[in-house]
């Protein structure tokens, strides 16, 4: 019983709360403001957790183990507030495209990042489905953010029913885990899980449960409402969707499959690896016709929703630690192409390629800023995603010699790697050697969106070229997971 | 700090300087590559002459640096020569400084230009001085990815779309699955290091199983062979090299290429011996692909580049044979003639790009009696052409002699057709190239064709036919280096062919014999 262990959930909430209440007293020009004073607490809130004392550093579970705090809960929160931080910068700049409240968006994503605090350190099926929830209903509204068009409202109805069926997939799973197990605790149920092995409902539940997780990840074959999600919510939204939203199913996946059914999962290492590998293709491949950038990024997404869980699939340590890495190299690169396409394309209305035409001389910084994105996203050396995926074959391959199957998975991402290398140098040559580039008026950069970009491009960097610190809180924080 | 951090490392500061240079200082952009490649050649000559003088560290290497990197994986950054690659990296260098200079054909989007010749230069001379798996390929894969772009971007022909997407295609397939093999290598062998020195002294004590030997060898042999175009994985190659911009393919062909087979030699051999002396038998019959067929596609080539470009491929043939012969004297000749086949690889493309420059067409039909009027021109590729047939006095000659030699003991037969390859099928491409595109009358339309006329203009020809001339009449500068490190990987790869034959004298026979009477070689 250690209520304190969640002060950084309540001093989330706390600040949405205020957010919210801040917005009945500021003018409507201040309102943007309030976005910088929501970053500025977060960053507060993130340097706690660094500075290693004081309550962010506690370890231990709370409300009857429900909710547990460790190496990975910590890794992971960190995570979200970093991405809620860029994600917030990339709101202030975006706020003139939205009509209403701009401080309801920004109270919006601090619960839907309490949404993902909690997930980091759920320990139990009700912990897990409530935050869950608490994500993706956040993520209805931010989706449909822009009432104003069409095609934002498409995007937020299709993310709302398939996410209430997945949602649904997810509870009646969980029902039935209960149902035969009796159990919701994910500690207690590791420890009764070996008997119900052979139970079929009870393994009808767990495949429910991961359908709900899957979703959540955009892995094949629940992979669906991403591409058009992706392209019709805000930019902002899509930005800490592909990134937020992602890692928070990532970390429940990794608790459920191995914190408290290792004895279920070790019979499944087949299924993952064919998900896996579907996966990764379908992504790829569907990403090579595409002109929409916000699309082709949503392909793109579900291409690394497979690279991920290639880390999962190896059923190690450091497969699991290679995830969690790939995760914070991902993460960078990400929300530096949402930034981009964010500030780029203020003006239009979709989100072609050709509008990228002649980047290089309107913005020298932003150019480059894609251009390592994309580098890094197609996992070129010196960029984050090299590493990361050099670490995911590694934990794959290592896992060959078990399972001949791995081999075949780690063919499998390679063919992947070449086929998505032609769709990121098509955007790379968009920039620099497009011939007829329509407007070449140079785009003025506010010292936010500097500054975040060159943190983006800072990151990048800094984990592809000098990955140990990352990586060996990666690795302690696969170690917690107990596998 | 090693001079070889300095070597590769200007290339890549320069690259990163270049990025802050406002993109109309035309001037300072092109002064800053030129210096910088200068700079690292400069001291890679440096480097190649205090070689012999320089300390031994335990696992026989020089210019030693190391650092830790990643610990908890044994990743480290580790440079270090040997006779291996210390030819390589003075070749890489003295190429990249000869691509610098003739880039000045590129006229658009100069500034980025410089900047991926810069990043390819350092990489690739960095992922030869590396001593540490990992950076080996990392450095590799960062000197790769420019190649693409500039073929996209700079590349020249109708067919530059289809080239660049087939070259993108193969060799990032290419070098991946020498990645899934090199990490492979590193589990199997359960040192927990990507230390190649450390690992060798691993495997050394405890080699690794028949089966995952098995397993690795032809992953590493096919990724590092479609690397370096063994047919039947080359097609790639002539048409990559005929619609690259010239500077790309000179770096390309000559210094690139040669990662996969360094990669061969330094790792494949001796960290996997058992599993690489049952596949040289089956390398040695497709490197005869390489030498007849590719040979005979040479000769049906209307195209200058695409002959240069197939007669490039057909001349890897030798290096692998060298290889596949899996002995002291093999093996040395390969190494010979990765850094003669670098030298004339880069001069070859140079010229033709000079005289695409000119005249718009490689079609050899539409040129002809350009020596009237392309004097210097035209006489360095009569004699590089005389190089690529094997003429004495040529690095190439001491190196597919020496191949010869080594091959001879272990494949008679191949040795043979490759010889006939090698002296009857190369002379006639090449001899007939020179006749109709330099000799016979002169077209009308070239009357005004000029001359590569400052001596700047004439510096990268006359640097790289200068280095083949050296070490074609000095070739013990390179074998008395490569030598001993040779013996190393033969006695690791093939303990028993090492201790049959100590057959230095062989090589010295071989690799010396065209430097009795230099003279007369050149006079030929």
């Amino acid at each position: 019983m250690n209520a304190s262990l969640t002060t950084l959930e309540v001093c989330v909430i706390a600040l949405g709360i205020v957010l919210m209440l801040a917005d009945f007293f500021a003018t409507a020009e201040r309102k943007r403001f309030l976005g910088y004073a929501a970053i500025a607490a977060l960053t507060g809130l993130l340097l706690i957790s660094f500075s290693g004392n004081g309550v962010c550093s506690l370890t231990g579970t709370a409300f009857n183990g429900t909710f547990i705090e460790d190496a990975l809960a910590v890794y992971f929160k960190r995570f979200f507030l970093v991405a809620a931080i860029l994600v917030l910068f990339m709101s202030g700049e975006f706020s003139d495209r939205i009509a209403g409240g701009i401080s309801e968006y920004y109270s919006l994503i601090i619960f839907a990042l309490a949404g993902m605090c909690f997930a980091a350190s759920a320990n139990d099926f009700a912990m897990l489905f409530v935050s869950i929830e608490l994500i993706t209903i956040t993520f209805y509204v931010l989706t449909s953010f822009q009432r104003g068009r069409l095609i934002s409202l498409e995007a937020g109805v299709k993310y709302l029913i398939l996410g209430a069926l997945s949602s649904a997939f997810l509870v009646f799973g969980i029902a039935l885990v209960w149902g035969t197990t009796g159990k919701l605790n994910f500690t207690e149920l590791a420890s009764v899980a070996a008997q119900f092995e052979t139970n079929k409902l009870f393994l009808i539940g767990v495949l429910f449960v991961l359908v709900g997780l899957g979703f959540k990840i955009a892995a094949v074959p629940f992979q669906i409402w991403a591409p058009d999600v992706y392209q019709g919510a805000p930019t902002p939204t899509t930005a800490f969707l592909a990134v937020g939203s992602k890692a928070a199913g990532f970390v429940l996946l990794l608790r459920v499959l191995f914190t408290a059914l290792p004895a279920v999962t070790r019979h499944w290492a087949d299924l993952l690896i064919v998900i896996s590998g579907i996966t990764i293709l379908y992504g790829n491949l569907c990403a090579l016709p595409q002109r929409n950038l916000k699309r082709l990024l949503g392909y793109s997404s579900i291409a690394h929703a497979g690279y991920l869980l290639l880390g999962v699939a190896a059923l190690s340590v450091s497969g699991q630690a290679a995830l969690l890495y790939y995760l914070a190299g991902y993460l960078f690169t990400v929300v530096a192409a949402f930034l981009v396409i964010c500030v780029v394309m203020r003006h239009l209305d979709n989100e072609d390629i050709s509008a990228l035409a002649g980047l290089n001389q309107r913005s020298p910084l932003l150019a480059a800023t894609m251009t390592f994105a994309m580098v890094s996203l197609a996992g070129i050396p010196p960029m984050a995603g090299f590493f990361g995926k050099f670490l995911l074959l590694k934990a794959v391959i290592q896992q060959g010699a078990v399972n001949h199957g791995y081999y075949c998975l780690a063919f499998t991402a390679l063919a992947g790697v070449v086929i998505s290398l032609y769709y990121y140098f098509g955007v790379i040559r968009a920039i620099y050697w497009s011939k007829n580039a329509p407007d070449l008026s140079p785009i003025p950069l506010s010292g936010p969106v500097k500054f975040s970009v060159c943190v983006c491009i800072a990151g990048m960097f800094w984990l592809g070229l000098f990955p140990s610190v990352v990586l060996d809180l990666a690795t302690e924080a696969a170690k917690s997971l107990g596998i | 700090m090693s001079i070889l951090t300095y070597i590769f490392g200007w290339p890549l500061v320069a690259a990163l300087l270049l990025v802050f240079v406002p993109r109309n200082y035309r001037v300072i952009i092109r002064a800053i590559a030129l210096l910088a490649t200068l700079t690292s050649a400069v001291l890679a000559v440096k480097m190649f002459m205090q070689y012999a003088g320089a300390p031994l560290d335990v696992d026989g290497y020089r210019f030693v640096q190391q650092i830790p990197w990643v610990e908890s994986l044994g990743i480290s950054y580790h440079v270090g020569v040997d006779g291996l690659n210390v030819g390589l990296i003075l070749m890489g260098a003295i190429v990249a400084f000869a691509a610098a200079c003739c880039s000045w054909e590129i006229k658009e989007h100069e500034k980025e230009f410089y900047i991926l010749l810069l990043v390819m230069s350092g990489g690739i001379l960095g992922a030869f001085a590396s001593l540490d798996l990992f950076f080996f390929y990392f450095l590799h894969e960062l000197a790769l990815v420019p190649t693409f772009i500039m073929i996209g971007v700079w590349g020249r022909g109708e067919r530059k779309n289809y080239a660049t997407f087939q070259i993108t295609l193969y060799l990032s397939l290419g070098a991946l699955i020498a990645l899934i093999g090199l990490i492979a290598l590193y589990l199997q062998a359960g040192a927990n290091t990507f230390d190649i020195p450390k690992l060798t002294e691993y495997i050394r004590q405890h080699p690794l199983s028949a089966h995952s030997q098995n397993f690795i060898f032809p992953l590493l042999l096919f990724g590092f062979g479609i690397l370096v175009s063994l047919w039947p994985f080359h097609s790639w190659a002539p048409l990559g090299y005929s619609s690259a911009p010239s500077p790309t393919a000179m770096l390309h062909a000559g210094v690139l290429k040669k990662f996969g087979l360094y990669g061969l030699i330094r790792i494949a051999l001796p960290l996997l011996p058992q599993a690489a002396q049952g596949w040289m038998q089956i390398l040695a019959w497709l490197c005869l692909g390489n030498i007849l067929y590719v040979g005979w596609v040479a000769m049906r080539q209307k195209d200058l580049n695409l002959l240069i470009g197939n007669s490039s491929v057909a001349h890897m043939g030798f290096i692998f044979l060298g290889i596949a012969s899996l002995n002291l004297i093999g093996i040395t000749g390969a190494e010979f003639i990765m850094v003669a086949h670098g030298f004339l690889a880069a001069l070859t493309f140079a010229l033709s790009g000079y005289i695409y420059q000119k005249t718009g067409t490689l079609q050899i039909s539409e040129l002809g009696g350009l020596c009237r009027q392309l004097r210097f021109i035209g006489t360095v590729l009569l004699m590089a052409a005389m190089a690529g047939c094997g003429l004495p006095g040529f690095a190439n000659f001491v190196g597919e002699a020496t191949v010869f030699f080594g091959a001879w003991t272990v494949f008679p037969l191949v040795t043979g057709l490759a010889l006939w390859g090698a002296l009857i099928i190369g002379a006639v491409y090449m001899t007939r190239a020179i006749r109709n595109a330099l000799h016979g009358p002169l077209p009308d339309k070239w009357a005004g064709l000029a001359d590569a006329a400052s001596l700047w203009r004439k510096l990268p020809y006359a640097l790289l036919l200068a280095s083949l001339f050296v070490f074609g009449c000095f070739p013990r500068l390179l074998t008395e280096k490569i030598t001993p490190d040779a013996q190393k990987i033969v006695s690791l790869a093939a303990p028993a062919e090492a201790a049959a034959k100590p057959s230095a004298t062989m090589v010295a026979q071989a690799g010396l014999s065209p430097n009795r009477n230099p003279q007369s070689a050149i006079r030929n």
